[in-house]
């Protein structure tokens, strides 16, 4: 276990962010150098390596044939997983998943599900009784803070590099068989995830390790641009400490430039 | 067949460097197992063994030849507490002899309440020390309970102002320097004031935000900075180009 966070940095840390300053040079609202490499895995369907700064996270994207759920008999299914593995840092240990470790994949999750970014309805094999399940696969390499968002590019990423793998005559999936089939993905909505943290009375983005830990409140948004309007699919909070309405009307002044930003470094992969 | 370092520096031309001008000995970098040395005329030392006839690295980073003894300087890993050793660790919790201090080793340390400059009574400890208040102290005893710390020295007490960091533990003496040159360097170009834990912790307290953040970024430079010799000089011109 690695030191908790004291109360020394901590009130230095808010002095800091009262006059805007980071350890880093960045302003409070800026996001680290993103560093992105597409299908980095050769048995995974799609994959990505993503690094911010020195945050460092691998997806993988698995399908597998599967029966669908019964409340939804036409639509394909989505898991999404993560390992917290103590690789990545002092603060992650083995055994039973904690906190964190359930929350990280359930907000990637339901970004990308409510975001329809998949269109789950392609991805029948047979309705009601055969479709494909898609397994996102989490796994942070390096943990410098900021993991919600690097996995959510990760999962993205991912995603657009996939393909469907070819079924043999008897149903079965073909893995080694070379593929081309296009992983069928809704184009109008692409999601990323803003997680802003609080300390203090300041609101910054993209915290290192540090940082991350010093802060007393989260929240992450889900944030898609449909035509020319942005859009929150999923929103959690986490910590003990209040959000209050200036601070929500701060972040959402924020999320149009940062989202358009985040995008524009983005689109060489998706 | 005997190998000296220097023999075998010169076949990996990537680690011939030329020697400082403040100290003679050389040195290689080498990763576990393998062979420093040959011969039974070598004894190991910190970091090495010995495999039949070779010292043999069980740890990575640079190996050293002091005379008979071969030793590794690693470039990574855990603090390893030492009589003496000066840290910075944080208040973890409080009993009723004392506090436990977070120093981040693999065993906890304990300041007893007599180390306490004045009269504390049992049931308002936290008034000196609260949980989450970061202390500098001296280890002086090691023991298979844990480490006991003591704040008699200069400098040691509860820390306030400032902010702490930390560095890879093994880097704390390329950060001293010589006989303290590169710390005090670091002090008289920023005018912060630095105390140094040998667990890698750091504190600084500075006059204003900039000239600390200035300061923390000059240690994390040197730390960096493993395989450069005459670092010093160096850093004078970091503190130029990083005004």
């Amino acid at each position: 276990m690695a030191m908790e966070i004291t109360n020394l940095s901590k009130d230095n840390l808010k002095k800091m962010f009262k006059e805007g300053k980071r350890f880093d040079g960045r302003s409070l609202l800026d996001f680290r150098e993103i560093e992105i490499s597409s299908n980095v895995s050769n048995k995974a369907e799609g994959s990505a390596r993503v690094k911010l700064g020195k945050t460092e996270v691998v997806v993988g994207i698995k399908l597998g044939v599967g029966e669908p759920y019964p409340d939804s008999p036409d639509k394909g299914n989505l898991t999404v997983s993560a390992d917290l593995l103590p690789l990545a840092s002092p603060r992650f240990e083995l055994g039973p998943p904690d906190f964190p470790a359930i929350e990280l994949p359930r907000l990637v999750d339901r970004l990308i599900r409510h975001s329809d970014i998949i269109d789950l309805g392609k991805l029948v094999i047979k309705e009601g009784e055969k479709v494909w399940t898609v397994y996102i696969d989490v796994y942070p390499i390096n943990d410098d803070g900021g993991l919600i968002d690097a996995s959510a590019i990760g999962a993205l990423v991912a995603l657009r590099g996939a393909i469907i793998p070819e079924l043999d005559e008897n149903g079965k999936v073909d893995y080694d068989k070379k593929s081309k089939k296009k992983f069928p993905l809704n184009e109008d909505s692409i999601p990323i995830s803003l997680s802003f943290f609080k300390l203090g009375d300041s609101i910054i983005l993209d915290p290192t390790r540090e940082e991350e830990e010093a802060c007393d409140a989260r929240i992450t948004y889900g944030i898609s641009k449909v035509g020319k309007e942005y859009m929150i699919n999923s929103c959690q909070k986490n910590g003990e400490i209040i959000l209050t309405t200036e601070e929500i009307n701060h972040m959402m002044k924020a999320i149009p430039e940062k989202y358009d930003s985040i995008m524009g470094k983005l689109k060489k992969y998706i | 067949m005997k190998k000296s370092i220097k023999e075998e520096q010169e076949e990996n031309s990537e680690f011939n460097r030329e020697p400082s001008d403040s100290e003679s000995v050389k040195r290689v970098v080498v990763v576990p197992g393998e062979t420093i040395v040959s011969g039974e005329d070598y004894l190991p030392g910190e970091g090495t063994r010995r495999i039949n006839e070779d010292v043999v690295a069980s740890r990575y980073g640079l190996a050293e030849i002091a005379g008979r003894v071969i030793k590794v300087i690693s470039l990574f890993g855990a603090f390893i507490p030492r009589r003496g050793n000066v840290v910075i660790g944080r208040v973890s919790d409080i009993t009723f002899r004392g506090w436990n201090v977070d120093i981040d080793s693999a065993s906890a340390g304990f300041l007893p309440i007599e180390e306490s400059p004045r009269f504390i009574n049992k049931d308002e400890m936290d008034q000196f020390l609260a949980i989450g208040e970061v202390v500098a102290a001296k280890i002086w005893n090691v023991n298979a309970r844990g480490i006991d710390l003591s704040f008699k020295g200069k400098g040691l007490g509860k820390l306030e102002g400032g902010f702490i960091f930390r560095v890879i533990p093994s880097r704390v003496p390329r950060i001293i320097g010589r006989e303290g040159s590169m710390v005090n360097l670091i002090k008289d170009k920023t005018g912060c004031n630095v105390t140094i834990g040998q667990n890698g912790w750091i504190w600084i307290r500075g006059s204003s935000i900039s000239e600390e953040i200035r300061a923390r970024k000059a240690i994390e430079y040197v730390a960096e900075q493993v395989f450069i010799d005459g670092l010093t000089e160096k850093m004078e011109e970091w503190f130029d180009k990083n005004k």
